[in-house]
């Protein structure tokens, strides 16, 4: 729920002040360490952005799987259940390129009656 | 229909404040851990032992998280040090915010190590930094040796692994090299202690090596090595 609410706070600073914009689309870029579930994520969105702007609106989520390079032949993999060994070397020294993000990409506004 | 580009973190507001919590702590040497685990599994009880220990050798404050009572902190406050409670009332995490609060509260000047007990719950603490050194994820052999697998964002990003209620594994199901390999497997550079806070087991080298860490890091100012 409090990402649901920084994420809100966000779109407050962003999104047109005016009464007749409309959020319509939220993109998300959401890294499979992240912990964070979408399902539970529109759930609370949906409940936090009642009245304000971006009530309604459509949460579009890119997953991004978990990526890292073995800093000792520096080949990058995609890990596997979590398995943080190089399958090409099986190095456990790796470090994490991708997984974590718990990004806003953009916004899609409408605004109303606009010409 | 317009579109208006962002990208940014949901969560830069409290990285940001984190950032200043890592700095404050860093200018006055003190090493900072945020203690995450499951409800139940002894974050209370593993702090109760370090202060039994190492109170006296080092300086040390205590930042209790907690849903909604003030009952680990009242354990604490028996020991005799400084110990900010924090209530959440319902939040499942701290966030960086709420810390920055509660060292508002401590005498920084005066302080080796400020060990954080972050609420109960392997999920959202692993997504607030608090600008903490180190987290220190404590697992209970009780909850099972699948729980890294489970949560495996939290022991990836935690530093130390401490696995706690050794004494009770002749009665459970629960096998402690399958538990390390989950855990190595995830995150090859954990340190792992074994420890028991009914019969003490484990305490002493979990103490020993807590206190040579925060030594060094009172001795030499350390740069924010966070995240990943």
């Amino acid at each position: 729920m409090s990402i649901a609410r920084s994420l809100l706070e966000m779109i407050a600073q962003y999104a047109p002040a005016n009464g007749r914009a409309r959020v319509k689309v939220v993109r998300l870029r959401i890294g499979e360490l992240a912990g964070v579930i979408p399902e539970s994520l529109r759930f609370c969105f949906e409940v936090a952005s009642e009245g304000t702007v971006a009530q309604g609106a459509e949460l579009q989520i890119e997953h991004v799987p978990v990526m890292s390079r073995c800093t000792d032949c520096r080949c990058d993999f995609e890990v596997e259940q979590y398995a943080f060994i190089c399958p090409n070397c099986d190095s456990p020294n790796v470090e994490l390129i991708s997984g974590n993000e718990l990004d806003v990409i953009e916004l899609e506004v409408e605004e109303e009656g606009c010409p | 229909m317009s579109v208006i580009t962002i990208e940014r973190k949901i969560l830069e507001k409290n990285d940001e404040i984190a950032r200043q919590n890592r700095a404050r702590l860093a200018e006055h040497g003190i090493l900072a851990l945020n203690m995450v685990s499951s409800p139940g599994s002894g974050k209370t009880s593993l702090i109760e032992r370090t202060l039994e220990h190492l109170n006296g050798k080092l300086r040390i404050a205590v930042i209790e998280g907690d849903v909604h009572t003030s009952l680990d902190a009242e354990r604490i406050a028996r020991y005799r040090v400084p110990v900010v409670q924090i209530v959440t009332q319902g939040g499942c995490h701290l966030d960086a915010h709420l810390v920055a609060e509660a060292m508002a509260k401590l005498d920084l000047a005066h302080l080796d190590l400020l060990i954080i007990e972050n609420v109960g719950n392997l999920v959202c603490p692993a997504n607030y930094d608090l600008g903490e050194a180190m987290k220190v994820v404590i697992i209970s052999t009780t909850e099972g040796d699948d729980k890294p697998l489970k949560y495996p964002a939290m022991f990836r990003q935690a530093e130390v692994l401490v696995i706690n209620k050794i004494d009770l594994l002749p009665y459970l199901n629960c096998r402690l090299d399958a538990l390390k390999q989950h855990a190595l497997q995830i995150n090859p550079a954990l340190k792992v202690f074994e420890t028991s806070c009914t019969t003490g087991a484990g305490i002493p080298d979990w103490c020993a090596w807590l206190e040579a860490m925060t030594r060094r890091k009172s001795a030499v100012p350390e740069a924010p090595g966070h995240g990943g």
